[in-house]
């Protein structure tokens, strides 16, 4: 039984989603195919003298040990990213969903966090675990742990993740709080009945029901930590120490911004952008498989 | 935005007014007490003649505004004069048709233009190997010893002379921590102030060919027994808690500010804010070196920043450009700005004026980094000039980051700052050589 709308015009559906195509268009087609082009292309800051290079570009990176070793960085930051941000999220939806008194405030205080922009989410986070002033890394010295991310690879990620994932809660708590409104109350209600705990109601009958919302969640932080992190790493740790929290995302912002290298830039966000097509291409066919819409 | 708008209506009523005047705009990245002064400056020639006018614009830190730069230029609109940190010289002195020589604007405009007026330390780092001047040296600094002298009597050690050399650094950052000084030494600028100054002020090559100065196919020289010497001696210190590490560029200075830290190195212009904010006692001091060396102390390295005039601009602009310059060069307002901003005199009869004035008797530890800086520089010493300077910056900062934490021994990351520095040097020389 398919439901379908038939415009008898030729012209109006164009014209209907033009706005969405001029956006696209603009917003995304435009710029990555700039991307294209310079990536293939060398030209000194100013734009003076432009020259092709062909794959040159490419080259560089492939010789580049610190690029390579970029990639298990990256790998690492967006995996923990995506998993500890559904994960919490959807723990707090689920206690949300379950509040009866001040649950606005609650919700509210939830959401705050995606107004923030993400250099100041760094900063936040910079200052609560700064080594000399923070007022966290001061506790964590009360209780014996030596906090000090300028030094200490493993803890810089540590603030970068948390920094990172703090501000994508909000956004998934959203989607998680919307979908679990969606699921049919009888549902639950009639494995109570049936003698179902709390526990075997969440994973037999919410978490599958929720599982569109889910999968659609981890294509979404895992395209966000990918691209939108880069303002956190550069206000919290700025790559630091060594290269430890230098994701790729990072460094196509500072070789572009900061060092004026366009090609080798642009060449760059090629990278990332095959790699993030090839994982969502991934994610539709093989992850979603498991998903119940 | 609106701001904007009316500030550029009030503009334009103010220009009908005075139409013959020309507009020069000047995008800098001085803030506090250095943007007062760039503010006076302007203000102050634009009172001593009515032809010219000199518009001062904040573009942000020195990476945004030369950022800026290149986008304005790109679109067609680039200031006449901008302010480049030293970082970015072999960026625009690569740049063909970008800018043009100060040497040649000036001898265009006719203005009187003597090259030998100018510090030569100074000076010498902006010119061009067949002695044209390529850009105006505005504001220099280098590299100095700040310690706290309260923290140093608490330790009981003689307040009245600076450690000079880095054994007795070390020595007294010792005392420091047994009198229970949690951060003896820190470092600021670690890669320009323990790598870049450090060679120069030892007399040996951070890089081949006169330290890029002499061309672009200069290569890194850092993993010299001396620098790894250095540099494992810095890292056992921190390994004992005598010099704990407080981040990059200029962040540890809020450490010795506060009177965490007792000893810093970084630039002559942290003098206005430590003279400001600083609640104890301190001193100011040369750069410490290794007395075993022969030749050392040579001269510091400089920094800060110089005045490029960009190219494509109308011949009557660059006549006012060259009559600034020319004002920015008299000796009293070249003394005033060295005495107001704690950055070098860029003439050598402003520091004669200065100097008889003395007002470095009474603002003692002002004269070090000048003593540092006017000395017959070697061709190591003259400066350091290479392409790709920012990448090769951070570089430094991430293998001398593994260092300190214990990662790598200081050969393999001066080996790791070689090999990598060189690859961004030889890409650079690609990529300009037409």
């Amino acid at each position: 039984m398919e439901k379908r709308v038939v415009f008898r015009s030729s012209w109006l559906p164009w014209v209907l989603i033009a706005p969405q195509v001029v956006v696209i268009v603009v917003f995304f087609f435009w710029p990555a195919a700039q991307a294209l082009l310079q990536s293939v292309q060398q030209s000194d800051a100013f734009g003076t003298s432009v020259e092709w290079v062909g794959l040159d570009n490419f080259r560089n990176l492939w010789n580049d040990a610190t690029y390579l070793a970029s990639f298990y960085t990256t790998a690492l930051f967006s995996t923990l990213v995506a998993v500890l941000g559904i994960s919490i999220s959807l723990m707090l939806a689920v206690f949300a969903d379950r509040i009866v008194k001040g649950a606005l405030v609650y919700k509210t205080l939830l959401i705050w966090p995606y107004a923030v922009a993400p250099a100041v989410a760094g900063v936040l986070w910079l200052f609560m675990f700064a080594p000399s002033v923070g007022v966290v890394s001061y506790w964590l010295r009360a209780f014996g742990v030596d906090w000090n991310h300028l030094l200490k690879g493993d803890q810089a990620m540590t603030l970068v993740i948390m920094a990172a994932v703090w501000k994508q809660i909000s956004y998934n708590f959203l989607f998680f709080l919307a979908g679990l409104q969606s699921i049919p109350k009888s549902l639950i209600e009639a494995a109570a009945i049936d003698g179902a705990r709390p526990w075997r109601r969440f994973w037999t009958i919410v978490f599958p029901l929720l599982s569109p919302t889910t999968f659609f969640l981890l294509v979404i932080n895992i395209v966000y930590a990918f691209f939108d992190t880069f303002g956190i790493i550069d206000a919290a740790t700025q790559g630091g120490p060594g290269k430890d929290t230098s994701i790729l995302v990072y460094k196509v912002y500072y070789d572009g911004f900061k060092a004026m290298d366009l090609g080798g830039s642009a060449a760059q966000s090629v990278v990332l952008m095959v790699i993030v097509v090839v994982l969502t291409v991934v994610q539709f066919r093989f992850v979603e498989k498991k998903v119940n819409y | 935005m609106k701001l904007k708008f009316a500030a550029a209506a009030v503009a334009a009523v103010f220009s009908l007014s005075a139409q013959a005047q020309t507009e020069i705009q000047w995008w800098h990245s001085m803030t506090a007490v250095n943007g007062e002064v760039v503010n006076d400056l302007a203000k102050n020639f634009n009172a001593s003649q009515n032809a010219y006018k000199i518009v001062p614009t904040f573009k942000g830190t020195y990476d945004e505004s030369f950022t800026a730069a290149v986008a304005a230029f790109r679109a067609g609109n680039a200031p006449h004069i901008l302010q480049v940190f030293e970082v970015g010289t072999a960026t625009m002195m690569a740049s063909k048709g970008v800018s043009v020589p100060v040497g040649k604007v000036m001898k265009d405009s006719g203005e009187k233009f003597d090259p030998k007026a100018y510090v030569s330390a100074v000076a010498g780092y902006y010119t061009a190997p067949n002695g044209e001047m390529l850009s105006f040296p505005f504001n220099s600094s280098t590299t100095v010893f700040y310690f706290n002298k309260d923290a140093f009597k608490a330790a009981g050690i003689d307040t009245t002379k600076a450690p000079g050399t880095w054994p007795e650094v070390a020595l007294a950052a010792a005392k420091l921590k047994a009198s229970g000084h949690k951060c003896p030494l820190t470092i600021a600028w670690q890669g320009w102030t323990q790598l870049e100054s450090f060679s120069a002020w030892h007399n040996v090559e951070f890089a081949t060919k006169g330290n890029g100065l002499q061309g672009m196919d200069a290569r890194m020289k850092v993993n010299s027994p001396l620098h790894v010497r250095h540099i494992e001696n810095l890292a056992n210190m921190a390994k004992q808690g005598l010099f704990v590490y407080k981040g990059r560029a200029n962040v540890p200075e809020a450490s010795f500010i506060s009177g965490e830290c007792a000893m810093t190195t970084t630039s002559t212009g942290f003098y206005g804010n430590v003279a400001k904010n600083a609640k104890f006692a301190w001193g100011l001091a040369p750069l410490p070196y290794y007395p075993d060396v022969p030749g050392a102390p040579q001269n510091t390295v400089i920094g800060g920043a110089s005045l490029w005039v960009m190219g494509g601009k109308k011949a009557d602009e660059y006549k006012g450009i060259a009559q600034f310059f020319n004002y920015l060069s008299k000796p009293d307002v070249q003394a005033a700005t060295h005495q107001r901003t704690g950055y070098l005199p860029i003439t050598t009869a402003a520091f004669q004026l200065t100097e008889k004035s003395g007002f470095y008797e009474k603002n003692p530890g002002t004269d070090v980094g000048v003593n540092q800086m006017i000395r017959k520089t070697t061709d190591k010493s003259r400066g350091i000039r290479l392409g790709n300077y920012v990448q090769i910056r951070t570089i430094e900062d991430e293998e001398l980051e593994q260092v300190w934490g214990g990662k790598k021994s200081a050969k393999e990351a001066l080996d790791s700052i070689v090999l990598r520095g060189n690859e961004l040097l030889d890409r650079f020389e690609k990529a300009n050589k037409k």
